[in-house]
C-alpha cells in the first residue's frame, strides 16, 4: 500500500490554473461570505496540489462566484473559479482511483459508465432468458419467495456483495489516499459533527455560508434553491431505498421472511417513497444542469456527471417498475432489467460520478478542521 | 396624463439614464417604481457593465444602533468629522450632512430590491461597524439591482456610448449617441462616472506623468458625459488633479486592474524611488489610513514609479497579492532584478537598518518603533531588513477614481454657470461626488453618494411626471 502514497499528486495544467486563479481570489476576497472555499483558500498563501485539489473537492459549483467576479472573462485575468475548480476536481477523480488503472475510467467517463452498465443489464437479462425456462420466466409469481423463482437468493444477493466487498475496498483506499495527500488532519468528533450537518443540509448549495442566501446562481445569476432542494430528494432518496434494502435483509435474515413484501412493509414503504423522491431528485438535478450558464461548466466532466444522474434515475425507475408489475407476467423481465442496472450501478461506483461524495466530504471534514483550529 | 409611446419608432422616454452603476441603478429603480418609463443607456458590454460599481465591495452607511449588517452605532457627528477630517473642509456641507442621513436608509432600501449583505468577516480593513458590505462585492450588487430594475420594466442598451447630452438654456432636449442617433426623454439622469479612464483629460491637471498612471477603474469611465456638460455651462466642482489613487503594483493591468491590484506591504517595507532613495515615512499609521496618500506619493516620484523592498519576515505581515513579490537571495540581485542601481539600493538599506531600534515590532498597535536620524524618519514598526530572501513589489500611482465633476443641488439637479439648477436634468454618483469629497478619501462613501443621489434623481425626476399639472406649475 506504502507504493501509492510516494506518489505525490501532479502539477497538472488544470492545479496551475487553479493555483494561478486561487492567487487573484486571495488578494480580492469579495466572495469569502458565499462558501467555505474561499475562508479556505485565505488560511493559505501558496497553492500546491494538495492544496488545488482540497479546495476543489470542497467546491458545491453553486456559481455564485463566477456571476459576482469582477475578473471573469472577458476580464484579462479570465477568472472562471467554478469551472477551474471543476476540472482539478475531475482530475482529483481519477488520480486517486483506485485500483489505480481505473483512473483512466474518468476519461470517457460517460461513454464507459454507460458501455458497463449495457453490459451489465444485457447480461443479467440475457443469462436469466437463456438459463430460465420461458415458463417460468413469463410466469406470474405471487406471494413470499416470488422473486426467487426467477433467481436463486443466493445468487441475487451473492453478487452485490461481492462487488460491495470491492467498493468499500477502493473507497478506504482512495479516501486514505486523499486524506493523506492532501495533508488532511484528524480534528476530533464536533469537525465530523460540522461536516456532517454541511453534508445534511448542503448549506454551500445555498449561496451564502451562513445559510442565509438564497440558492444557487441559474443564467444572469438568478438565485435559485431548486438546485438545493434536488439534491437533497437525490441524497435523502438514495438514502431511504439504502435503508429499504437493508430493512429487507433484516426481514429475509432475521424473520426469516423472503421477497416480495407487502405493500405496506416496511422495505417497500422505504423503497417506495425513496425512488420517487430519488427520481424526482435525479430528473431536476439533470434540468438544472442543462441550465447551468455554460460557462461555469467543465466539459471533461459533463459526461460523468450526466451518466450518474441518469443511471441513478433509471435504477429508481425500474424498481418502481418491478413494484408496478411483480404480479404479472412481466415481473421476470422487470427484476431482471432493475438487477442487471443494479449489479452495474455498484460495479462502476468507484469511478463514477459517486466518488464527488467521498472526496466532498473528506474536504467538509478537512475544513471544519481547519476552522476548529483557526478559532482557538 | 403621459403615455409611453413604447412601440413607436421614436419613443420619448419618461426618463433617460446615462450609465448602469450603482448611482444609475438607484435612480433608474426608484422612478421605476414611481410608474415612469426608464431607459437606460451603459457604454459597457452587458459582462462588464456598472463602472466602478463592479470593483467596490461596500459603503458606508450611518446607523444609530447595531442593525443585522453592521455593528455598534455610527452616528451623524462622528461620521461627519470623519468626512471633514479627510476632505479637510472641501466639501458643500449642506449636502455632505443630507448624504450622511440618507445613508441610515441605504441597507434597508437595497436589500429591499434583492441586493444581500454580509458580515464582515477578513481583509476588509476593520471596516464591519462603519460599512456594510455587498455579499459577492459590487458586481453581485449590480447583478440584483439590474435583476429588480429590469423585473420593473426598465429598459437596458449596453455597448452604446453617450456622445452628447444636447442642452439648451439648461433644458436637456436630447441625449445623442455615438452614432449620431438621438434618443429623446422628458427628464435626463447623467450617472456616467469620472473620467479617470481618460489620460489626456488626467495630464490636463497632471501633466506629463499621467500617462505612467494605471487605471484601477473601469476603462468605461472616459468622461464623455461630464465634459459635454462642463462644455455647455454646467458649473464644475471639485479640482481637476484630485482622484482617489492609491499605490498598486505596477505589473497591474493598464485598466481595470480593481481591488487585487493592491499591495498592503508599505507599513512593514523601505519604500524607495527609482534612484534607491526613500521619500517618506513608510511607518506614519495604520494603512488603512494612509494607503490612499500613496498614490500620489508615487506620482510625484521620478517616472512615477517606487519600489516596496521587504525581507523574508515583512512579507508575511500583510495579505497576499495578485502579483508574486520578485525575490532573490541577496540585495544587489534584487537591484538587478528590479532594475535599480545595486549600491544605491544598498546603501538606503543599510542606512535604515543602522537607524532601527531594538526589539521586535507589533503591528497590531502604533508600536512607536522608530528609526533615528534618518530623512525621513520611518516612525512605527522599523524592523531591518535583513534576513533573506529579500522580496520587492513595483509601484506605480493606480487611479481608481476622479473628484471633479458638476455642481448639484439637494434635488440632484445640475447647477448651471449662471446659478440656476438646469430644469430636467439631473446627476447622481461619481460625475457629482466632488460636491461631498473634495479631496482625501473615506472608505465606501462614493458609493454611499451614488446611492443617496441616485435615489433623490430618480425620485425628483419622476415627481414632475406624476404630477403634470404640479410639473408645469414648478
Amino acid at each position: 500500500m506504502d507504493s501509492v502514497n510516494l506518489m505525490a499528486l501532479a502539477k497538472t495544467e488544470a492545479h496551475e490554473e487553479t493555483a494561478r486563479i486561487m492567487q487573484i481570489c486571495n488578494a480580492c476576497r469579495y466572495c469569502e461570505g458565499f462558501c467555505a472555499v474561499f475562508p479556505a483558500m485565505e488560511r493559505r498563501r501558496e497553492f500546491t496540489p494538495a492544496d488545488t485539489a482540497y479546495l476543489a473537492n470542497l467546491c458545491h459549483h453553486c456559481g455564485a462566484c463566477y456571476h459576482a467576479c469582477q475578473y471573469a472573462p472577458p476580464h484579462e485575468f479570465g477568472v472562471n473559479v467554478p469551472q477551474t475548480l471543476a476540472e482539478r476536481r475531475h482530475e482529483t477523480y481519477a488520480e486517486l482511483a483506485w485500483p489505480r488503472p481505473m483512473a483512466r475510467a474518468f476519461d470517457n467517463n460517460g461513454l464507459i459508465v454507460s458501455m458497463v452498465i449495457s453490459a451489465a443489464l444485457a447480461l443479467a437479462v440475457g443469462l436469466m432468458l437463456a438459463m430460465i425456462s420461458p415458463s417460468l420466466f413469463w410466469g406470474v409469481h405471487i406471494g413470499e419467495g416470488a422473486f426467487y423463482q426467477i433467481m436463486p437468493h443466493t445468487v441475487m444477493a451473492g453478487i452485490p456483495m461481492t462487488i460491495s466487498a470491492f467498493v468499500v475496498l477502493s473507497f478506504i483506499l482512495s479516501w486514505r489516499r486523499y486524506w493523506r495527500e492532501t495533508g488532511a488532519r484528524w480534528q476530533g468528533w464536533s469537525a465530523l459533527m460540522g461536516a456532517m450537518s454541511a453534508t445534511a443540509s448542503m448549506r454551500y448549495l445555498g449561496g451564502d455560508a451562513k445559510g442565509g442566501g438564497a440558492g444557487c446562481s441559474g443564467p444572469d445569476d438568478v438565485p435559485s434553491m431548486r438546485r438545493r432542494y434536488f439534491h437533497h430528494a437525490t441524497f435523502y432518496g438514495f438514502m431511504l431505498c439504502f435503508a429499504s434494502t437493508s430493512t429487507g435483509t433484516l426481514y429475509h435474515y432475521l424473520l426469516g421472511r423472503e421477497a416480495p413484501y407487502g405493500y405496506f412493509e416496511l422495505p417497500v414503504i422505504l423503497g417506495t417513497v425513496g425512488g420517487i423522491i430519488l427520481c424526482i431528485g435525479t430528473a431536476g438535478l439533470w434540468y438544472e444542469k442543462k441550465r447551468m450558464e455554460p460557462a461555469m461548466k467543465s466539459l471533461k466532466a459533463m459526461g460523468m456527471d450526466y451518466a450518474f444522474i441518469w443511471l441513478l434515475f433509471w435504477v429508481s425507475a425500474t424498481g418502481l417498475i418491478l413494484l408496478a408489475v411483480r404480479e404479472t407476467s412481466f415481473m421476470g423481465l422487470a427484476l431482471a432489467i432493475h438487477l442487471g442496472l443494479v449489479y452495474g450501478f455498484f460495479l462502476i461506483l468507484p469511478f463514477s460520478k459517486f466518488v464527488h461524495g467521498l472526496y466532498r466530504f473528506a474536504a467538509l471534514l478537512a475544513d471544519e478542521g481547519e476552522k476548529k483550529i483557526e478559532a482557538a | 396624463m403621459y403615455t409611453k409611446n413604447a412601440n413607436h419608432q421614436d419613443p420619448l422616454w419618461d426618463i433617460v439614464v446615462v450609465g448602469a452603476g450603482n448611482a444609475g441603478l438607484c435612480a433608474a429603480i426608484t422612478a421605476a417604481e414611481a410608474g415612469c418609463s426608464v431607459l437606460v443607456i451603459e457604454a459597457a458590454p452587458k459582462d462588464m457593465r456598472g463602472g466602478n460599481t463592479r470593483h467596490t465591495r461596500n459603503l458606508r452607511a450611518m446607523h444609530e444602533a447595531p442593525t443585522d449588517i453592521l455593528s455598534e452605532a455610527y452616528g451623524l457627528d462622528e461620521y461627519f468629522d470623519d468626512l471633514m477630517r479627510v476632505t479637510k473642509g472641501v466639501t458643500n456641507k449642506h449636502l455632505a450632512e443630507l448624504t450622511l442621513k440618507k445613508s441610515s436608509e441605504l441597507t434597508d432600501w437595497l436589500q429591499a430590491r434583492g441586493v444581500r449583505f454580509q458580515p464582515a468577516l477578513t481583509g476588509t480593513l476593520n471596516l464591519g461597524r462603519t460599512n456594510a458590505f455587498f455579499l459577492g462585492g459590487g458586481r453581485a450588487m449590480l447583478n440584483s439591482l439590474c435583476r429588480h430594475a429590469e423585473s420593473l420594466g426598465v429598459v437596458f442598451r449596453y455597448d452604446t456610448k453617450v456622445a452628447d447630452l444636447s442642452l439648451d438654456e439648461g433644458i436637456c432636449d436630447g441625449v445623442v449617441l455615438s452614432d449620431g442617433q438621438r434618443i429623446h426623454a422628458r427628464k435626463t439622469i447623467a450617472t456616467a462616472g469620472g473620467f479617470e479612464a481618460n489620460l489626456d483629460w488626467l495630464a490636463e491637471g497632471w501633466g506629463e506623468p499621467a500617462k505612467n498612471f494605471l487605471v484601477r477603474g473601469t476603462p468605461y469611465n472616459t468622461g464623455g458625459v461630464l465634459k459635454s456638460l462642463l462644455d455647455q455651462g454646467a458649473q464644475i466642482v471639485g479640482a481637476l488633479d484630485q482622484c482617489h489613487a492609491v499605490a498598486i503594483d505596477a505589473r497591474a493591468p493598464k485598466y481595470d486592474g480593481g481591488i487585487a491590484s493592491r499591495i498592503d506591504g508599505v507599513p512593514f517595507s523601505v519604500v524607495v524611488n527609482k534612484y534607491g532613495k526613500r521619500f517618506y515615512d513608510e511607518g506614519e499609521d495604520f494603512w488603512p489610513k494612509r494607503y490612499a496618500i500613496w498614490g500620489r506619493l508615487v506620482a510625484k516620484q521620478p517616472d512615477q514609479i517606487a519600489y516596496a523592498i521587504l525581507d523574508s519576515h515583512g512579507v508575511k505581515r500583510f495579505m497576499p497579492s495578485v502579483f508574486t513579490p520578485i525575490k532573490a537571495d541577496t540585495l544587489s540581485e534584487l537591484a538587478g532584478q528590479l532594475d535599480l542601481d545595486a549600491e544605491a539600493l544598498e546603501e538606503t538599506v543599510s542606512a535604515f537598518n543602522a537607524a532601527c531600534p531594538e526589539g521586535a515590532i507589533d503591528q497590531s498597535i502604533l508600536d512607536g518603533k522608530a528609526t533615528k536620524g534618518l530623512v525621513p524618519d520611518k516612525t512605527n514598526w522599523s524592523a531591518p531588513i535583513a534576513t533573506p530572501p529579500f522580496y520587492g513589489f513595483p509601484l506605480r500611482p493606480g487611479i481608481t477614481f476622479t473628484y471633479m465633476g458638476v455642481e448639484v443641488n439637494d434635488e440632484a439637479q445640475i447647477m448651471m454657470q449662471d446659478g440656476r439648477p438646469a430644469a430636467n436634468l439631473f446627476a447622481a454618483g461619481e460625475i457629482m461626488a466632488g460636491n461631498v469629497l473634495g479631496q482625501g478619501y473615506l472608505a465606501g462613501i462614493g458609493m454611499t453618494i451614488g446611492a443617496v443621489f441616485g435615489r433623490i434623481a430618480g425620485e425628483q425626476a419622476a415627481l414632475g411626471l406624476k404630477d403634470n399639472q404640479r410639473g408645469k406649475a414648478e
